[in-house]
């Protein structure tokens, strides 16, 4: 593995060749927002909050730091008041939806986000997918899918599937950074239709 | 039909076919487009085949299902060779005097003529009507000329022979260097230049095979050019693709076609076959050695598939959503693969630069945007349909001159152009130049659809729509797009219902911003273009809506309803 020598925040950073301008700022204690982002899964690029500027040929482009690759004398910048003005309306977008999420709660007040911007959401999801692409990557079973697209996305269990594997694993609510009861709201409504009816019963 | 096995038998072929042909024979075209046969083209057609037997002229007159030569808005169109004679909004109950008058007498039947609606001029010929004088047709003009279900037709209007040619004596370099020196552009809208992308898939050393895709998969409400191209004249877009995957290396080609048109993928399908049947596809092209087959692939709808990434994830089997990438699709596209992805019209003007060179493809339009430009033209004009205009003309002459002016008399209020991630110019801007610099300037997008808006529409509904349309075609993945076209929508439903408040236009253009910033595809990123140009160009038509509660053209409901009550009391 080679070395990469890039710039994060006016530090030089000696990364490992293949790693993300994220990973790359976590080993030097730089500390970069996340939500989609799991060590597990494969890179999301959902929530956009990690957003960074990466100064490359001379041009300032925006990127998402989970997905960046690090390139030799990288300049990036984490901090910066467009980067923050971004994230600022990012997370008042996903508030809401969950305004009394702790890992929104805790960047809200980082970023001074107002949690009462927007237009209050009929549900909590903000579509990170951690729950679905848990269940698809590692467990394997994708018994918890989006459906529907553009604004009326949701998750949704597959009853069928959800019937047989959700009672012992339930690995995902743990994983859901706003309200673990929204995952198990929508699984007991897909487990009541699987159940028989009295007609088969 | 046994394979044509090199050049010269195509060549031989053809003078063949065209010494079978009688130019002096009567001929009637019927337009057999999509719009043309929901307007009852084929039972015209139907008509004019048993009258003419009826006549008993079968074998001194023939009967053609033709492509679409662009005037949709006056369907069917009938044109009758040799003397080129167009016939507008034909009905079966016209058919016998047009069999008696025009092919028997070889007189004309003056109600079915284009009659200008300003000046009250008759046209006879196809090329004196306004509507085809001012256009400059390389890729549509044989249209109507030919059955767009029969390569003889194709091959004796000169069809092949770009390939012909390239085959008789251009290398792959040749061929590259010819439509880069055309300075042919991307006709999605990001103006890439065409030749420049075949040269880094030729030269990629990102692994074999290599593979082309053509892109119509035109997802832009109202917007038709494209698909109607490819049902017109498949032969075109096919000859295209074979010369491109020739100079590129590539040994698969893809049309990736929506299932919503059934027209145009049976055409591009048969297309193909005979194609194959010819020897123009398959094992040992024309006596080259060169290999390729090309598939039509049905995408599975869905607006956002257009986009570069979600359209190879869909090919690929997977869900067809965007992602970023680091990797140009010319070292690593469709599995992985070095891909040319181009838009459809992009292809369909390969054979005339390769049978023209490209000095005379040069000599149209502007320095840097060179060529024609296929449209949908729509909205309140007098004459929608299929146009193609050269570059470097201005959006005035295309609506006055092309269009013939606005509908009814009424006033021109803004060109939509680029679909919903384009933008909106006011009259003011009219003299804006059809080229992707000058478009830039003034936010507009080089997308195919273009839409003229008249006095009579709402520019704030307008915008609503193409939001609308966005929220529910997005792939929902991204914050910015799918939570902030959500919001956009909630302001807009409060303006337009007499809710609005002071601050709502400065969140929108807050929202906008960050979608522009950080959306993950440009989907995202283009949704706030209606928006933001309306903004730009017409916020005293948002503020009456706002601050007035009214709505100028009297098209949101419930801001029309106020004032009628507040008449009443």
């Amino acid at each position: 593995m080679g070395v990469v020598n890039l710039t994060i925040d006016d530090l030089e950073v000696k990364a490992e060749e293949g790693m993300t301008v994220l990973e790359a700022a976590q080993s030097v204690g730089i500390d970069i927002p996340t939500l989609c982002h799991h060590d597990k899964l494969q890179t999301y690029t959902a929530c956009r909050i990690c957003m960074v500027e990466v100064e490359a040929r001379g041009r300032i482009k925006l990127d998402t730091a989970c997905s960046s690759p690090v390139r030799e004398n990288m300049v990036v910048k984490t901090r910066t008041e467009r980067i923050m003005r971004i994230r600022k309306t990012l997370l008042e977008l996903m508030l809401a939806h969950a305004p009394d999420s702790r890992d929104l709660q805790d960047y809200a007040n980082e970023y001074g986000a107002d949690r009462k911007r927007f237009e209050k959401m009929s549900s909590f999801c903000i579509h990170c997918g951690l729950c679905v692409r848990y269940c698809a990557e590692v467990k394997k079973k994708s018994a918890v899918v989006f459906v529907g697209s553009g604004v009326s996305r949701e998750i949704s269990f597959v009853p069928e599937v959800a019937s047989k594997e959700c009672w012992n694993c339930k690995e995902c609510f743990e994983l859901c950074p706003t309200e673990a009861l929204q995952a198990a709201y929508v699984l007991s409504g897909a487990l009541i239709t699987s159940l028989p009816t009295l007609a088969e019963v | 039909m046994a394979k044509i096995k090199s050049p010269e038998g195509l060549e031989k072929f053809r003078q063949e076919l065209v010494a079978g042909l009688d130019p002096d024979m009567p001929s009637i075209s019927v337009c057999t487009g999509s719009s043309c046969l929901a307007f009852g083209a084929g039972e015209v057609l139907a008509a004019f085949k048993a009258e003419v037997a009826k006549q008993g002229l079968e074998a001194n007159v023939t009967t053609k299902a033709a492509g679409c030569p662009g005037f949709c808005e006056r369907g069917p169109v009938v044109v009758i060779y040799p003397e080129e004679i167009c016939y507008l909004q034909v009905r079966p109950e016209d058919v016998a005097e047009i069999v008696s008058t025009t092919i028997k007498e070889k007189k004309v039947v003056e109600r079915l003529l284009y009659t200008d609606p300003s000046t009250g001029e008759v046209a006879i010929h196809e090329y004196d009507i306004p509507f085809y004088k001012n256009q400059k047709r390389l890729v549509i003009n044989n249209n109507i000329k030919i059955d767009p279900r029969s390569i003889d037709d194709y091959i004796a209007v000169g069809g092949y022979s770009a390939l012909q040619k390239v085959i008789e004596g251009m290398t792959q370099e040749e061929v590259i260097e010819e439509i880069d020196k055309s300075k042919l552009r991307g006709r999605s809208g990001s103006g890439f230049p065409v030749g420049f992308k075949w040269e880094s898939c030729h030269k990629s050393s990102g692994g074999d095979p290599k593979y082309i895709i053509c892109n119509c998969h035109e997802g832009d409400p109202g917007a038709f050019a494209d698909r109607r191209l490819l049902e017109a004249t498949p032969h075109t877009v096919l000859e295209g693709m074979i010369i491109g995957c020739y100079a590129i290396g590539s040994p698969m080609g893809y049309i990736f076609v929506g299932d919503e048109f059934p027209q145009t993928v049976e055409n591009a399908r048969q297309a193909i076959r005979q194609a194959e049947e010819y020897g123009f596809l398959g094992k040992n092209i024309l006596g080259s050695g060169f290999d390729l087959t090309i598939e039509v692939y049905i995408d599975g709808g869905g607006y956002v598939l257009g986009e570069s990434t979600a359209l190879m994830a869909s090919m690929e089997g997977r869900i067809g959503e965007p992602r970023t990438k680091y990797d140009h699709g010319t070292d690593r596209g469709l599995w992985a693969k070095p891909t040319v992805l181009n838009n459809l019209q992009s292809w369909a003007n390969v054979p005339f630069i390769i049978n023209n060179g490209a000095e005379a493809f040069r000599a149209i339009g502007t320095e840097e945007s060179t060529g024609t430009r296929v449209f949908s033209l729509k909205g309140k004009v007098n004459n929608t349909g299929m146009v193609e205009v050269p570059m470097g003309m201005t959006f005035r002459e295309l609506i006055y001159d092309v269009g013939g002016g606005i509908r009814g008399g009424r006033k021109f209020k803004a060109l939509e152009a680029g679909g919903p991630m384009g933008g909106f110019i006011p009259e003011s801007l009219l003299d804006t130049k059809i080229d992707y610099e000058e478009m830039d300037q003034v936010d507009l997008a080089m997308g195919p659809g273009l839409l003229v808006i008249d006095e009579d529409t709402c520019i704030v509904d307008m915008v609503k729509f193409f939001l609308t349309f966005l929220a529910n075609e997005s792939c929902g993945k991204c914050t910015p797009c799918r939570e902030g076209l959500k919001q956009m929508l909630w302001i807009f439903d409060k303006i337009t219902t007499g809710r609005g408040e002071v601050g709502d236009l400065e969140l929108l253009e807050e929202i906008a911003a960050v979608q522009q910033e950080a959306a993950l595809c440009a989907l995202g990123q283009g949704a706030a273009g209606p928006l933001l140009t309306s903004l730009k160009h017409f916020r005293e038509e948002f503020d009456a809506h706002i601050m007035e509660k009214r709505c100028p053209a009297g098209v949101c409901k419930e801001l029309s309803q106020n004032k009628i009550y507040s008449q009443a009391r």
